[in-house]
């Protein structure tokens, strides 16, 4: 079953459409509601290896649905120290729970002034309007 | 310029049943309504209907109608009798394939074509200017709409006597008279009703009631692929040509038709390329445009909703092209393995 819509208050947003829930010197990276409707039901998720370095707004990775590809775009930098295997296994997990079960990578930050840069929910929910 | 999209008398229904619209071939389409993978299962474990309207419906009719048609495609009318219909494909004069398309025998000299959307104008130009004293081609496809109610329980859910493939009829769905014909591009037992425009609404409507999915163009894609055939624009063009694409078994080389002869000398010498049906190996969905390694493209990719894998047809060189070749295809740089495999990608098994 496909999630309703909703931007959770608790996360920071990158207006490519991806999340970050800030945890600390970490963070977990996911696509928002949005990103997932629009693509349709996933049914790849090419994930980056445990290890290597993500780049603000630079893609490391890509989600397939039947219909298209898209490049998932990284709010913030750092290493990546956990890949969601679960989406690996069963991508449309996303499309189930975009903001949980559904989340893609965590990082270990590498620069935790980055995060200022990002919006929040009423930003993005603006940058959704316009889309 | 931008061209104002064409919509099929059934454009209100899709938006209402909330159906996300693209377009496709110059006419606004559902690209699905729930999403594609359910409305692909549907057609496989039940039925599912789709709007096929954009499609284009010629009528060719006089004396001389058996003779410019058997003059301009490929396969061999003489093999059909009135009620009965035939795959063939029209070709130009390198044997490249102008269109692949259904003509169907009405009379003994009167015919109804049913050709791609996107190639409605230039099949209708081409047949005009190979037009015979004596036959006459007709655009009709704006009279008609067309749905394709396909699956295993289509036929049962329409209340429709069985029928033999490639066979069609006038007859009637909740009093609504149609034509009916035995054909599809799914794979799947079903039909393709071509309906009076004005009727297509009512008949619509009515076969939603009988529990049939209404089905958007994706899974119309993953299905056809999955069943391997070809789509006119991806896997076969005007510069390919039938024996490389394996439909040599429409071409009745025998008969002379446009391109007949060039198709004798690829067949003599045997393609060089030819069209395979693949399955991937490693977690990738193959999209058109890839390259194979050693030589070859995908024209067709998708991910399977039957074997949760990506599968696709692309061009290998022949001597790759046996069955259980391995295939190497590059994914956005990255190198994937898959498999030759034997049409069709996916079977439902019958049930004993």
């Amino acid at each position: 079953m496909a999630a309703t819509e909703s931007y959770p208050d608790d996360l920071k947003y990158h207006r490519e459409h991806d999340w970050a829930r800030i945890e600390g010197d970490e963070a977990v990276l996911g696509i928002t509601w949005f990103a997932q409707d629009a693509l349709g039901e996933l049914v790849h998720y090419e994930a980056p290896e445990q290890g290597a370095n993500v780049t603000k707004d630079a893609p490391y990775g890509e989600v397939e649905s039947v219909k298209a590809v898209s490049d998932v775009i990284a709010p913030l930098s750092g290493e990546v120290i956990e890949v969601n295997a679960k989406v690996v296994d069963a991508p449309e997990t996303v499309n189930e729970d975009p903001y949980g079960e559904g989340w893609l990578i965590r990082i270990r930050l590498s620069d935790s002034s980055e995060r200022d840069a990002l919006l929040d929910v009423d930003a993005y929910k603006q940058v959704v309007a316009e889309s | 310029m931008a061209r104002t999209l064409q919509r099929t008398p059934l454009h209100d229904r899709h938006v209402a049943l909330g159906a996300r619209m693209v377009p496709f071939a110059g006419w606004e389409m559902p690209v699905q309504y729930a999403g594609v993978i359910d409305e692909h299962r549907a057609v496989r474990g039940d039925a599912g209907v789709f709007d096929v309207s954009h499609m284009g419906e010629f009528e060719v009719e006089g004396p001389r109608a058996t003779e410019l048609l058997q003059a301009t495609l490929s396969n061999d009318l003489d093999r059909i009798e009135t009620g009965q219909a035939q795959y063939t494909l029209l070709t130009n004069e390198r044997g490249g394939i102008l269109d692949d398309l259904i003509v169907y025998k009405l009379e003994p000299a009167r015919y109804l074509l049913i050709v791609n959307a996107s190639n409605r104008e230039p099949d209708f130009r081409w047949l005009k200017d190979h037009e015979l004293r004596g036959s006459d081609v007709r655009d009709v496809s704006d009279e008609y709409a067309l749905l394709a109610v396909q699956g295993p329980r289509a036929i049962e859910r329409l209340c429709l006597p069985e029928a033999r493939a490639f066979t069609f009829a006038e007859g009637e769905i909740d009093g609504i008279p149609c034509m009916i014909n035995r054909t599809g591009y799914t794979g799947e037992d079903g039909c393709e009703v071509l309906v009076m425009a004005d009727d297509a609404g009512a008949l619509w409507d009515g076969v939603l009631e009988r529990g049939v999915v209404p089905c958007g163009l994706g899974a119309r894609d993953t299905l056809r692929l999955e069943a391997c055939f070809p789509l006119h624009g991806n896997d076969i063009t005007p510069d390919t040509d039938a024996m490389s694409a394996g439909l040599g078994w429409c071409c009745r080389l025998e008969k002379e038709f446009t391109g007949a002869q060039e198709l004798r000398e690829i067949k003599a010498r045997g393609p060089e390329q030819k069209l395979v049906p693949f399955v991937m190996e490693e977690k990738a969905v193959p999209r058109q445009g890839m390259p194979i390694e050693g030589g070859g493209e995908v024209t067709s990719g998708t991910h399977s909703p039957m074997l949760d894998r990506g599968i696709g047809l692309g061009y290998v060189p022949t001597a790759d092209a046996s069955p259980d070749s391995e295939l190497t295809i590059d994914v956005r740089g990255r190198p994937r393995r898959g498999r030759v495999v034997t049409k069709p990608i996916y079977k439902r098994e019958e049930n004993a």
